[in-house]
């Protein structure tokens, strides 16, 4: 020690040398690897096209809370017991199940699952299989909708048989319905067009196909009077669809001649581009009744609305439920739910499709006598009614 | 036989269609997969017809000098531009370098945003009508907004904090919202979903035919 160094400081660095050294030594020791998870069961899914496995397994017995040994699981599939193996998953600590949703159907396939961690992987125990994922013939998940399908279909073709043979079931009028006519006898009498909006989803929505089977009995109506109407629409196949349905109402109205080819128009299937150019039409051309009908989304509020300002009288459809407080507000009439499906057989008053109705209410009737049971059931802790209407 | 065809085309791929919403075996999931897929394919046809009808419509109007012929000369070139800009530039227009990618962010996406924004506008002037109480029903659906609003920011919550928890605006919102909201929104559902039946029924047995056209 050199003369003028402090005893008290030599003293301090010996002790934080003599304090560090045990942690550099555990530094330098590698922590073991952890131990392998043991227990893996395969099980095949059931009701499915044959392509899942679920598995489970015991957690190795290093995987505690909080231990940090085990960082995760590696998850291995192989066509024999001794592999060449391939990656499955890798799954976090304290996971034990997991489902291969990967896997050929009918396929025999062997697995293996190894823990690791800080400390490496230890080799896995031992592979389990055969596993083989077998497809089934019926969903037995979903016999309930099965059951109400076929009830469903049986009622609509009992009553649209007994409606066909001279019963013909009453239904209320809807005043939704009775105002489409109404506004298209507006429009006679202003001189103006009438719009018609068939939604802004393509034909594979079944909302579109119920507006577009409604534009027939709303051209046939304003060939009838001599209206025009022009029809906008947003997807190419609705388009072409929409062409033919007012073509056919002025044929069944008696009037062909006097269809015109650029009435029904493609527009774009881009949300907004498709209401900036209905807003245009409203503004421009003052069509002097807007019929909205079918699927609509955040541009609701804005056709809507551009329309109220235009003073036209404007008739709305949807089942967007979160649409319809927008048209309620700023339409004269509303058709909620299922009264759009239902506007084609009120206003072609078809026997047949009147009393497809009857068959959908009778229904309605049988789903609230359900539900009601249900309830029932369920407060006496009954769950079999619940088990049974759960789908997958 | 024009009409029969496509009726009796309806009726097999419509009713094949639900068979493989019930059996997953694959000798009807795959077909039921490829129709789909071949829709996706038609589809991807129909719109050589969108845009050859959008042409045609707006190529008329700028011959005849229509009213507003100007911007239709807009419209025509902004759509032939984007298709042959798209075209030329093959895979990758999804480059950030790419010309595509550039009208998509600096002309699309603010085209689109300055749209949807005008929904701030509108709902301000439809709530104005709705909360007008000119009847009983009208006063219960002011109360219930006002309550529903309030309960959804923290100053309403905050504010009734000294009543009873059942009092409690937030609370009182989450009942309206949960309870009754909840239940005519499903009873509305239920209702559409066998409306859905009922029109698909009608479509696949051939009772609803009209979208076959009026010619025989």
């Amino acid at each position: 020690m050199r003369r003028g160094t402090p005893s008290w400081l030599f003293a301090l660095v010996l002790t934080s040398l003599l304090c560090a050294a045990p942690a550099v030594q555990a530094q330098a020791e590698p922590p073991a690897a952890p131990r392998p998870p043991s227990g893996l069961m395969f099980a095949d899914i059931p009701d499915d096209a044959g392509s899942a496995v679920k598995l489970d397994w015991r957690l190795s017995p290093d995987d505690s809370a909080g231990v940090g040994v085990v960082t995760g699981y590696v998850l291995e599939r192989g066509d024999s017991p001794v592999g060449p193996w391939t990656l499955v998953d890798s799954l976090l600590a304290r996971t034990s199940t997991t489902v291969d949703n990967r896997i050929k159907r009918n396929h025999a396939y062997f697995y293996r699952i190894t823990a690791y961690g800080p400390g490496g992987t230890t080799p896995a125990l031992a592979s389990a299989g055969p596993a083989i994922g077998r497809e089934s013939w019926f969903n037995s998940t979903r016999t309930s909708v099965l059951v109400f399908l076929v009830v469903f279909f049986l009622l609509v073709l009992y009553y649209m048989s007994a409606a066909q043979g001279g019963k013909k079931p009453f239904v209320r009028r809807l005043a939704g319905i009775d105002a489409i006519e109404e506004a298209i006898g507006r429009a006679t009498e202003m001189g103006r067009p009438v719009l018609y909006v068939p939604g802004i989803q393509d034909i594979d929505e079944i909302q579109t196909v119920a507006a577009l089977v409604i534009l027939e009995s709303v051209a046939r109506m304003t060939a009838r009077y001599e209206t025009p109407i022009r029809v906008p629409v947003a997807y190419p196949i609705p388009f072409t669809i929409a062409q033919e349905m007012v073509k056919s109402g002025y044929v069944n109205a008696g009037r062909p001649e006097a269809y015109e080819p650029d009435s029904v128009s493609f527009v774009s299937p881009e949300q907004f581009a498709y209401a900036a150019k209905l807003s245009g039409i409203m503004l421009r051309d003052k069509p002097a009744a807007h019929l909205f009908m079918g699927s609509f989304y955040g541009e609701s509020l804005l056709l809507a609305e551009t329309g109220f300002a235009t003073g036209a009288i404007q008739v709305a459809g949807t089942a967007n439920v979160h649409q319809l407080p927008f048209f309620v507000v700023a339409c004269d009439y509303t058709l909620i739910g299922e009264e759009l499906f239902a506007a084609s057989a009120y206003l072609s008053g078809e026997p047949r499709l009147v009393g497809g109705l009857k068959g959908a209410d009778v229904l309605k009737l049988l789903i609230i006598v359900t539900i009601l049971v249900g309830c029932v059931l369920e407060t006496f802790g009954h769950h079999g009614l619940t088990q049974w209407m759960q789908t997958q | 036989m024009k009409r029969e065809l496509p009726l009796l085309l309806t009726a097999i791929i419509g009713l094949f269609m639900i068979l493989s919403f019930f059996v997953p075996n694959h000798l009807v999931s795959v077909p039921a997969d490829f129709l789909q897929q071949c829709a996706v394919i038609m589809v991807a046809f129909g719109y050589v017809l969108g845009g050859a009808n959008a042409l045609q419509a707006n190529l008329e109007s700028i011959a005849r000098r229509q009213q507003d012929w100007p911007y239709k000369i807009v419209l025509v070139v902004s759509l032939v531009g984007t298709v042959a800009i798209g075209i030329a530039e093959g895979r990758q227009w999804q480059d950030s370098d790419r010309i595509s990618m550039f009208l998509y962010n600096q002309v699309y996406s603010p085209m689109q945003g300055t749209m949807f924004a005008l929904l701030a506008f509108y709902i301000a002037s439809a709530a104005f009508r709705a909360f007008r109480i000119r009847t009983v029903e009208a006063g219960l659906l002011a109360v219930a907004a006002l309550i529903v609003m309030l309960g959804r920011v923290p100053v309403g919550d905050a504010a009734t904090n000294w009543l009873p928890e059942p009092l409690h605006l937030g609370v009182m919102q989450d009942w309206i919202m949960n309870v009754p909201q909840n239940a005519a929104k499903r009873a509305i559902l239920i209702g559409a979903a066998m409306g859905v039946m009922a029109t698909g029924l009608r479509v696949i047995l051939g009772i609803e035919r009209s979208y076959l056209g009026g010619g025989d």
